[in-house]
């Protein structure tokens, strides 16, 4: 009866003042953002203004870092994630992760993709879980005959490609991307913005880049973050239409970025 | 302008000499320790022991007779084998009855003239095959089986890997997945105090400590004073610093970002150690396992002290039984003999111990080596 | 909500409905497992605990001793034995010993220089006698003393009970003896002091001229690889195995050199052989080398290459380079390392016992080609004996080892702190 209530709302995430702190440290303050259903949204902003860490927020991955505190509310389904009573296993469950440097499990191939589906519970035909996973991470095709290797005799960008099969695997309704492609070469990275793509048919995505490109070509909505005010704190200064950031945007200090006059 | 020659440097070349020695000497000790092992092992192994068979000679033998008539009480002579009569060595040639054929004066021996009624000695030696195969060790007869001594080192081994294994490995995924910063600073100092204390007191703890309790609650009847358990659970204890901190280098060595994979997956945190984390660190877990097992079979003052002097093929942990270690130490305790079959058989045991561990380090060298994981 | 979901109520396409995370029952694993891990820790810190106050507990507590003549029956003219004049003392010892013994102690020093406590000790020993007829555990004395009391006067009414302290300055002071009461460390203490000496004289140039030569020399032949490996294995061969390597090489091969025969140095003709401290500190010093290389080289190979660059670049020799910059900055943890490796060689029994440390000796250990004693030794002996008295003195010795191990260990604390600051 709730799925249809839910089903209505076009926004995944709902994030309304939000302060992150390391220890004493403030990394991110008030941020207000919502992000739209299967849609790309990209987060840019220069290097160390709290772009991986409002990322993680979505997911809870925050807390494994000691000392870390969460003011505010993220809204995953109109339920604050940061309620006492939410599990973060859950929430991680459902909102899958993809990192900047690939690190698959030294395990092989097939069981990579099957790990987070065995310890959820997956009762299907696991056989036919990984193929199908390995193919939404336009994979299968390089490694179906080798699924027992290690996972870490792929090259970086299938590791990466296999880090994102691995995800898709739980079958989260959101995948978070920290700058899945700058550990590659162009090639690598342009395959990985292709699957970005497809993928955005069946989950939501929200993926943290350096490359303004990359951000232009993948990406519906842009949050540019900046580090501001006296605490020196990242917030989001523009949040849009990509065309509109990369076009005309309002903020004079995301025109300097875009155009890479930013210091 | 001076020109750049090379110019000798003495002090140089002389230190760097001296240097070298200095390295090369560790090589020295492995050398001395193969060589004096091997030399009186075989001492050990090639040694004759002279055992009374009970036989006399009936008749008086001059010098130049070859012929011994014997009397035919106690055990059969064969044809090959060295008998004594006394301070003469002989060959047996033929068996005839109680008509012996010999060859006399061996071993740069004189033939001697002697009086009916002397003792024949029989020569017996170690050999390799009964040492490996036989179950008792009992010098003062001759019984030279290992199998008694090395029983109860597995003996004591095993239930020291029984109590060091669970409980270091547990230590380490605690102090390395769980504990926090202010936990592990005071954790650690207490592993490595229990690392520092030297055996010779956990020797004194399992006899004053460990053998009553085991005794308060198996029952004085069923838990002798000497007993292997005792011994065994106190080098358990001994030894778990040891696993815990190399199962903690080896677990902590695992990449964070496996273990933020995991997370991402929705893992739980137990689901992250046991099921990423340990099998990526297995490498050096199974080396931390093996080296404490040689740890466990090279320790000495404990099983010395608390586990029982006298040798004792048993599968009883309760009872008293005396292992390699233990008996090295027991018989080198007084003022041993250089020329005696004791002094020769610490050496034959020293070997075992020697082969024994040494290929146990080797083997967890190799482990993590060949199986360790790279990460780029 | 999240925690609270069955599967079936997923929000999610019907796919999802495959996985049943069955998060309770995770969870409740995951709680579980901690306890087991919390609790495995917590049986390492009861083992320690146990240790120790084991050993407290032989070592303090209630005894019970019986003189065998009366101090009261010694007194004269009402002056209490404490308080009496040596000459009485003198006297005393004089009528109750025999005349041999008696000799025996003028032989040493004249009665008339023997001080008011000598003579005193002398009587106490040779006279009164006391005996240790029962002791109990420090637990014990404190937890049931009126117990003990009453228990003790029942079976031991000639007995003196009171609470001592097994360590005891006298303890510390006095020689081996067969007598629980009288026995001290003293011999053991300066032998394990001298072996440690000779152990460092011979372990730390050596092993630091080792890991000098193997970090700062070496190319990668296949020898100095050889030597790297060895000296790894080295590492790991059983302390008892040295023992061995001792008894055959310093003991038996070198007997002239570690007796001093060679040296025309012969304490005791009778017993001249190599079971001496110098074959001792060799054997331990075989022992130590591969951890003080180990260390060594670990320190060395923490001073960063740019300074050896630079002093090499002003034309400095190897040599040069080694001795004026890497060796001081990688002082602190040389030491460190051989500090931890000299406790770990003061704490060693089994080589010394094969090696051949004498079972009984009261006299002072006055140089390298003396027979020997150490701490562990004396703790193996008293431990291996029945009476149940010595486990008491045994109790005391091991706090005085603890002590001792302790000192070392916090002197290697301090030097890596003083110095990583500076650093
Ligand atoms: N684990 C941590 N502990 C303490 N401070 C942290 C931690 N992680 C990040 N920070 C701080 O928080 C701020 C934001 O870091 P964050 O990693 O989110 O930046 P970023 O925008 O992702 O940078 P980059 O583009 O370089 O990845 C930085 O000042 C950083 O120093
Ligand atoms: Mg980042």
């Amino acid at each position: 009866m709730s799925q249809a209530v839910i089903s209505k709302n076009p926004y995944v995430f709902e994030v309304r003042d939000l302060n992150i702190f390391y220890d004493d440290f403030k990394a991110v303050t008030d941020v207000n953002l919502k992000i739209e259903r299967n849609k790309i949204t990209a987060i840019i902003g220069p290097s160390g203004c709290g772009k991986s860490t409002l990322l993680r927020a979505f997911n809870r991955m925050n807390e494994l870092v000691p000392g870390t505190r969460v003011e505010g509310e993220v809204l995953f389904d109109s339920q604050n994630l940061y309620a006492p009573d939410v599990d973060p296993i859950e929430v991680r469950y459902r909102i899958g992760m993809v990192f900047q440097k690939p690190n698959p499990f030294p395990k092989s191939i097939y069981e990579n993709v099957a790990w987070g589906a065995r310890i959820h519970g997956y009762q299907g035909d696991m056989d036919e879980l990984v193929e199908r996973s390995l193919r939404s991470a336009a994979l299968w095709d390089e490694v179906k005959d080798k699924l027992d290797q290690s996972g870490l005799s792929l090259s970086g960008g299938q590791q990466q490609r296999l880090c994102i099969a691995r995800a898709i695997a739980v079958e989260p309704e959101v995948i978070l991307m920290d700058e899945p492609a700058s550990a590659l070469d162009p090639i690598a990275t342009l395959k990985i913005e292709e699957l970005m793509q497809e993928l955005k048919k069946d989950y939501t995505i929200a993926v943290v880049t350096h490359n303004m490109q990359q951000a232009a070509r993948v990406s519906d909505y842009t949050a540019m973050m900046m580090l501001t005010g006296d605490s020196r704190a990242g917030t989001v200064i523009e949040y849009t239409d990509t065309k509109v950031i990369f076009t005309m945007p309002k903020d004079k200090r995301t025109e300097d970025y875009v155009t890479g006059r930013f210091g | 302008m001076n020109k750049l020659h090379k110019r000798p440097r003495r002090g140089e070349g002389f230190i760097q000499g001296f240097l070298f020695l200095a390295a090369a000497l560790s090589i020295l000790t492995t050398v001395g320790i193969v060589y004096e092992l091997g030399k009186e092992s075989l001492n050990f192994f090639t040694r004759q022991m002279w055992e009374n068979t009970n036989k006399q000679i009936v008749a008086d033998v001059r010098p130049e007779d070859l012929t011994l008539t014997i009397n035919s009480s106690g055990s059969d002579l064969h044809s090959g084998e060295i008998i004594k009569i006394s301070e003469e060595i002989m060959q047996v040639t033929a068996v005839a009855g109680g008509q012996v054929t010999v060859a006399r004066g061996l071993q740069n021996t004189t033939p001697g003239a002697y009086n009916a009624g002397l003792d024949i000695f029989e020569s017996r030696r170690v050999s390799l095959v009964k040492f490996f195969t036989t179950t008792r060790w009992e010098p003062q007869i001759g019984n030279f089986g290992i199998w008694p001594l090395l029983n109860a080192t597995l003996m004591t081994s095993l239930m020291a890997m029984l109590v060091a294994l669970p409980l270091g490995l547990s230590i380490a995924i605690y102090l390395s997945e769980y504990a926090s910063q202010r936990v592990r600073s005071w954790l650690k100092p207490i592993l490595e105090v229990l690392a520092g204390i030297p055996t010779v007191v956990y020797g004194y703890f399992a006899l004053t400590f460990m053998t009553p309790l085991l005794r308060s609650v198996f029952g004085k009847g069923v838990v002798e004073i000497y007993n292997t358990a005792a011994a065994g659970i106190v080098i358990g204890i001994l030894v778990i610093p040891l696993v815990s901190s190399m199962s903690e280098d080896a677990l902590r060595a695992v990449p964070v970002s496996l273990r933020q994979a995991a997370y991402g997956l929705g893992a739980t945190r137990l689901e992250v150690a046991l099921k990423v984390v340990l099998p990526a660190a297995i490498s050096g877990i199974t080396a931390a396992f093996i080296v404490a097992i040689s740890r466990a079979i090279g320790e000495t003052m404990i099983v010395a002290i608390a586990a029982g002097a006298g040798p004792n093929f048993t599968f009883n942990p309760f009872k008293s039984a005396e292992t390699m270690t233990g008996h090295i130490v027991r018989i080198s305790g007084g003022d041993l003999s250089y020329d005696s079959i004791d002094y020769n058989s610490i050496f034959a045991i020293g070997l075992v111990l020697f082969v024994i561990t040494l290929g146990l380090n080797i083997v967890s060298q190799r482990v993590v080596r060949k199986f360790r994981e790279v990460y780029d | 909500m999240f925690n609270k979901r069955k599967p079936s109520q997923v929000p999610h396409d019907a796919e999802k409905d495959a996985f049943q995370p069955h998060l309770h029952s995770r969870h409740r694993a995951g709680r579980v497992w901690l306890l087991v891990f919390q609790v495995s820790t917590l049986i390492g810190i009861v083992a320690l605990s146990a240790l120790l106050y084991n050993v407290a507990n032989a070592a303090f507590g209630y005894a019970a001793i019986e003189n065998k003549v009366d101090p009261a029956s010694l007194s004269i003219n009402g002056i209490p034995l404490e308080q009496l004049h040596p000459l009485d003392l003198t006297y005393i010892l004089q009528e109750h010993v025999s005349e041999g013994l008696f000799r025996k102690f003028a032989r040493e020093k004249p009665m008339e220089e023997y001080s008011r406590e000598e003579i005193y000790d002398l009587v106490m020993r040779w006279v009164v006698q006391p005996q240790v007829v029962e002791t109990w555990t420090l637990f014990d004395s404190l937890a049931h003393r009126d117990e003990i009391m009453r228990q003790a006067a029942e079976k031991y009414p000639q007995a003196r009970i009171f609470f001592r302290s097994w360590l005891t300055s006298q303890f510390l002071t006095t020689p081996q003896s067969s007598k629980p009461e009288f026995a001290g460390v003293r011999t053991a203490i300066l032998g394990s002091l001298w072996t440690i000496l000779i152990t460092l004289l011979f372990a730390f140039p050596v092993g630091v001229g080792a890991a000098i030569y193997l970090e700062e020399y070496t190319i990668d032949t296949p020898l100095n690889r050889i030597i790297q490996t060895n000296i790894n294995n080295l590492a790991g061969v059983p302390s008892i195995i040295y023992g061995i390597l001792g008894l055959a090489i310093f003991v038996r091969l070198l007997e002239p050199l570690t007796s001093g025969a060679l040296f025309g140095y012969v304490k005791d003709a009778t017993t001249a052989n190599g079971r001496t401290i110098l074959s001792a500190g060799l054997t331990l010093g075989l022992l130590i080398l591969p951890l003080i290389i180990i260390n060594a080289q670990e320190a060395i190979r923490a001073v960063p290459g740019s300074l050896r660059q630079a002093s090499l670049g002003l034309g400095a020799t190897r040599w040069q380079t080694i001795w004026h910059h890497v060796l001081p900055s990688a002082l602190p943890g040389i030491l460190t390392g051989a500090i931890l490796a000299v406790s770990r060689a003061v704490g060693e029994t089994a080589p010394l016992v094969v090696v051949g440390a004498s079972t009984f000796i009261t006299f002072d250990p006055d140089g390298p080609f003396s027979k020997f004693t150490t701490l562990p030794i004396q703790i193996y002996q008293w431990t291996a004996r029945p009476q149940a008295e010595f486990r008491n003195i045994a109790a005391a010795a091991i706090l005085v080892l603890l002590a001792l191990l302790l000192t070392l260990n916090a002197s290697a604390v301090l030097l890596r702190n003083r110095f990583s600051r500076r650093l």
